[in-house]
């Protein structure tokens, strides 16, 4: 996916958490966002989700802008998938009702279809004993990966994930993150907002700095996190990769 | 010790020492006197069960407009939630009936006392239902809704299969609560005159100076309304709840 993304402001009451934010990638297939807390990378993702409207500036993904109307913005919300940080499940739900909801209410799958269609990802990612239970009865790892799944069974053109494993013990972390690889590796397009450095370094294609608002650096993963001359994004990472 | 028979027993020990209390006090008994008002009491009975079924009905549909109106954006919106519910909650029930019926009433030539009653209780109702209402939608996650937006659901969508079941589960027990609460207030239509259950038994004591005869069936016919909702309220509790 191409990425063009050109004066980019965006507020909240009184303050700016955007201010002009600029980035244009190659063509990847992953991208990712890091960078200080509070610097803009989930304002920047929702934005590029869908889900919210900058104040100003312009988004488009493989030449196409993103519209800025709500309903032509549900309907792109449509093609792609987000997930959260957590609680993205609904929890009086099942495993498998929560992956169904969408391929049945927003796509209009048959209950059979939709069945048909979440069994081999299920099995995949070894989760499928798990279909029957509640939220409440599985552990933040595997909610996880079944909100992923839920994304991706309604054939997204790409995924949005925003700190998808800063929730998460290590263990479950591991388990989140090598579901990321497995589908990056199927050929899935996304935009990751993640603390998870090594694995940033792993899986990006390109990563993008975001603090103050703007793109500090951008570039491969080498270029921005060992050998950045950017001050700010050398601090950054010398202080957390230490 | 099954549950049941642990409060079968504490019933039937409660009941003896009232009973022990009563045999060494005199007290002579005069059911029969009573049991000739039996009519009086079924009727009375009857007013309070349609009343409160009324006041029910009513006060959920008042909650939910005046919790809209709490959540708007709209200032003047608000203003008029707020104002509402704050008055509502800060002054007395009966201050409330008194004032709703001789001077409200009156000003607007709304005479029927039991349409008053069921009005005033219903507004009453409605002003704790409005809180517990926002409150059970302030209890969800903003990721929920944020997740439905995702997905591509519309604004009634998201209502109807993501916000709405959430909120009817948390506010569950506190809305049983409201309605035993409204029940037992409906006593205090008495004071204007409405014949209902507690002013039967009134009327009844007056007639035959048996107090405990009149009052006693009034507490048992109440609980005989309160207790299978409480009832109900745990066993959908249970069936709703979100562990499996």
């Amino acid at each position: 996916m191409l990425l063009d993304v050109r004066n980019l402001v965006q507020c909240f009451g009184t303050t700016t958490v955007l201010d002009g934010l600029a980035l244009q990638t190659g063509d990847v297939r992953a991208l990712v966002l890091v960078g200080p807390s509070g610097g803009g990378k989930s304002t920047l993702l929702r934005i590029l989700a869908g889900l919210d409207v900058p104040v100003a500036g312009s988004v488009a993904f493989d030449g196409e802008p993103l519209p800025r109307d709500e309903p032509a913005l549900r309907e792109y919300r449509r093609t792609v998938g987000t997930v959260f940080q957590a609680y993205n499940l609904f929890p009086h739900l099942t495993a498998m009702e929560n992956l169904l909801l969408p391929l049945m209410h927003v796509h209009g799958l048959t209950d059979r279809d939709a069945r048909a269609r979440v069994r081999e990802p299920l099995e995949r990612f070894s989760l499928a004993d798990h279909a029957h239970k509640r939220p409440a009865e599985l552990s933040g790892g595997q909610k996880q990966r079944i909100a992923i799944l839920r994304a991706l069974v309604v054939q997204p053109k790409r995924l949005f994930l925003d700190e998808p494993t800063s929730a998460l013990d290590p263990e479950m972390t591991a388990e989140v993150l090598e579901m990321i690889g497995e589908l990056k590796d199927l050929g899935t397009q996304f935009v990751l907002v993640t603390h998870e450095m090594g694995f940033a370094r792993r899986v990006a294609d390109e990563v993008a700095f975001v603090g103050d608002g703007r793109v500090l650096a951008n570039g491969s993963p080498g270029e921005v996190i060992d050998r950045s001359d950017v001050p700010r994004v050398r601090s950054f990472f010398a202080r957390i990769l230490s | 010790m099954p549950r049941w028979l642990a409060h079968i027993i504490v019933v039937a020990v409660f009941a003896s020492l009232i009973a022990l209390a009563f045999s060494r006090v005199d007290y002579v008994w005069n059911w029969t006197g009573v049991w000739e008002y039996r009519q009086k009491f079924l009727q009375g009975f009857g007013v309070t069960v349609a009343l409160s079924m009324a006041s029910l009905v009513a006060s959920t549909l008042i909650g939910i407009v005046a919790a809209v109106l709490l959540g708007s954006k709209n200032v003047m919106l608000e203003a008029v939630g707020r104002v509402y519910v704050e008055l509502i909650r800060g002054t007395p029930l009966l201050v409330q009936l008194l004032l709703g019926f001789y001077v409200v009433a009156s000003a607007v030539g709304l005479e029927n006392r039991y349409v008053v009653g069921v009005l005033v209780l219903a507004l009453f109702s409605g002003a704790y239902m409005a809180e517990i209402f926002r409150g059970g939608l302030a209890a969800i996650p903003q990721t929920q809704r944020d997740s439905a937006r995702a997905i591509g659901l519309t604004p009634w969508q998201s209502l109807r299969l993501v916000i709405l079941p959430q909120a009817v589960r948390l506010v569950l027990p506190a809305v049983a609560g409201q309605f035993v609460s409204l029940i037992k207030d409906s006593s205090l239509l008495s004071v204007i005159a409405v014949s209902e259950f507690t002013l039967a038994a009134q009327e009844v004591n007056s007639f035959t100076y048996s107090t405990l005869e009149s009052y006693l069936p009034l507490a048992a016919g109440y609980l005989l309304l309160t207790l299978p909702l409480s009832a109900l309220s745990r066993v959908l509790e249970r069936r709703y709840r979100y562990e499996a």
